[in-house]
């Protein structure tokens, strides 16, 4: 008896397991390999759709990006709080991995590190990375935060109960609570300069045009063309955050 | 209908519309418009106050320095990297006077030695060393033009 039961089951298992491979192989013929592909699905509306640009090689670390940042949106002015900000990487020859970031940035940056100790150094600059998929509206449980019809993820300060769940989801540390407002806060990508028709005020200062931003939609647009000459990654790529911030140059030690 | 119905429908019909009518003053204007959001709350977002002028509206008047600007090694810089935010100058030029920010510690924000800067991304000195006679860069570099050495 226990034998003869042992083997139906088995053959349910087996047959089952067909079932669900053959339904498998018949759904992927008709929408190939979907649920494996990682991708950025643009939203199917009108207009321009906001990417970034960030060139690692062209970054010389003034920080005007910060600073201007701070002025141009009423950042708090205390040191832990930015919406962008400039890390500076080094690596030892003995492997040892620095990242710095004196008040984001702000005040400029000097080297500590004798030359001769440098295997690499370079800076990183930072900001909200305009997730397509972002983790952090997604959590937001009254909808004060959320993705604009151009791609730009933006908070509702009069909507938002302050409750920090995006501020913990954000993978890349873009958000903070605003210590007067207790509300969560984060670049907007100058939305109010966008809309004017006016760069952010991190890539209007930027001296050496290492932020750019364009619409990724303009196919002769700076951004595209950005995009093809340069061998873009984002950052944490494995999250699949479908970020809209392509760093070019990004090095593996970058986090 | 079964006896029970006839309280528990009405008590029924009570609840959705108290509901109905909660919701009503709860829910905010706009919402989910276009999603779920707020959308006047694009339109808070895209009025907030600018800071920063753009060298846009800086050579609307100051066509002569763009253009001296443009055909030097400062060409990629915005007027405000060393003249300050500038809107308010630039909203009322008479009254609100622009600021010039120069000096060894200003310039060496982009200019002082750094390992971490390339070489091609932008020129680099010992900004303490160089010309210690002098006290500010200003002294002998026009910054609109920046190979144009004064004497």
């Amino acid at each position: 008896m226990g034998t003869k039961k042992i083997s139906n089951s088995r053959r349910a298992f087996f047959k089952t397991s067909a079932a669900l491979v053959g339904a498998l192989a018949v759904s992927s013929l008709l929408d190939p390999l979907k649920a494996l592909v990682i991708t950025t699905e643009e939203p199917k509306n009108e207009g321009p759709w906001w990417g970034i640009g960030i060139d690692i090689k062209k970054c010389i670390g003034c920080g005007l990006c910060a600073k201007s940042c701070k002025a141009e949106n009423h950042v708090p002015i205390q040191p832990f709080y930015f919406r962008n900000w400039v890390e500076q990487y080094t690596i030892l020859n003995d492997g040892t991995l620095k990242v710095i970031s004196p008040n984001g940035g702000i005040d400029g940056f000097k080297t500590n590190e004798p030359k001769e100790d440098i295997f690499k150094t370079f800076f990183v600059p930072k900001m909200c990375n305009h997730c397509a998929k972002s983790p952090c509206t997604q959590v937001c449980p009254v909808g004060a935060t959320f993705v604009s019809p151009d791609g730009v993820v933006l908070i509702d300060d009069k909507y938002c109960i302050g409750c920090a769940y995006c501020v913990q989801a954000c993978p890349y540390g873009c958000r903070y609570i605003h210590p007067e407002k207790k509300v969560a806060d984060k670049c907007t990508l100058c939305y109010h300069r966008l809309k004017k028709g006016l760069a952010p005020a991190c890539m209007e200062i930027c001296p050496t045009g290492a932020r750019i931003y364009g619409d990724l939609r303009d196919k002769n647009g700076i951004m595209i063309k950005f995009l093809k000459e340069h061998d873009c990654q984002v950052l944490k790529p494995s999250l699949n955050t479908g970020s809209k911030l392509n760093y070019n140059g990004l090095s593996k030690e970058i986090r | 209908m079964p006896p029970q119905l006839k309280v528990l429908l009405p008590l029924f019909a009570i609840i959705v519309v108290v509901f109905v009518v909660i919701r009503h003053f709860l829910v905010p204007v706009s919402f989910g418009e276009n999603g779920h959001y707020r959308a006047n709350s694009l339109i808070d977002n895209a009025n907030k106050e600018m800071v920063y002028a753009s060298k846009k509206m800086c050579v609307e008047c100051h066509a002569d320095i763009g253009e001296k600007l443009q055909s030097d090694l400062h060409a990629s810089l915005s007027c405000v990297v060393c003249h300050g935010p500038g809107l308010e100058h630039s909203n009322s030029p008479k009254t609100v006077q622009i600021i010039k920010m120069s000096g060894r510690d200003h310039c060496g924000r982009c200019h002082a030695i750094n390992p971490a800067r390339l070489k091609e991304a932008v020129n680099q000195i010992d900004v303490v060393e160089h010309h210690k006679d002098k006290k500010d860069c200003i002294e002998c570099h026009n910054p609109h033009a920046v190979w144009e050495l004064k004497k």
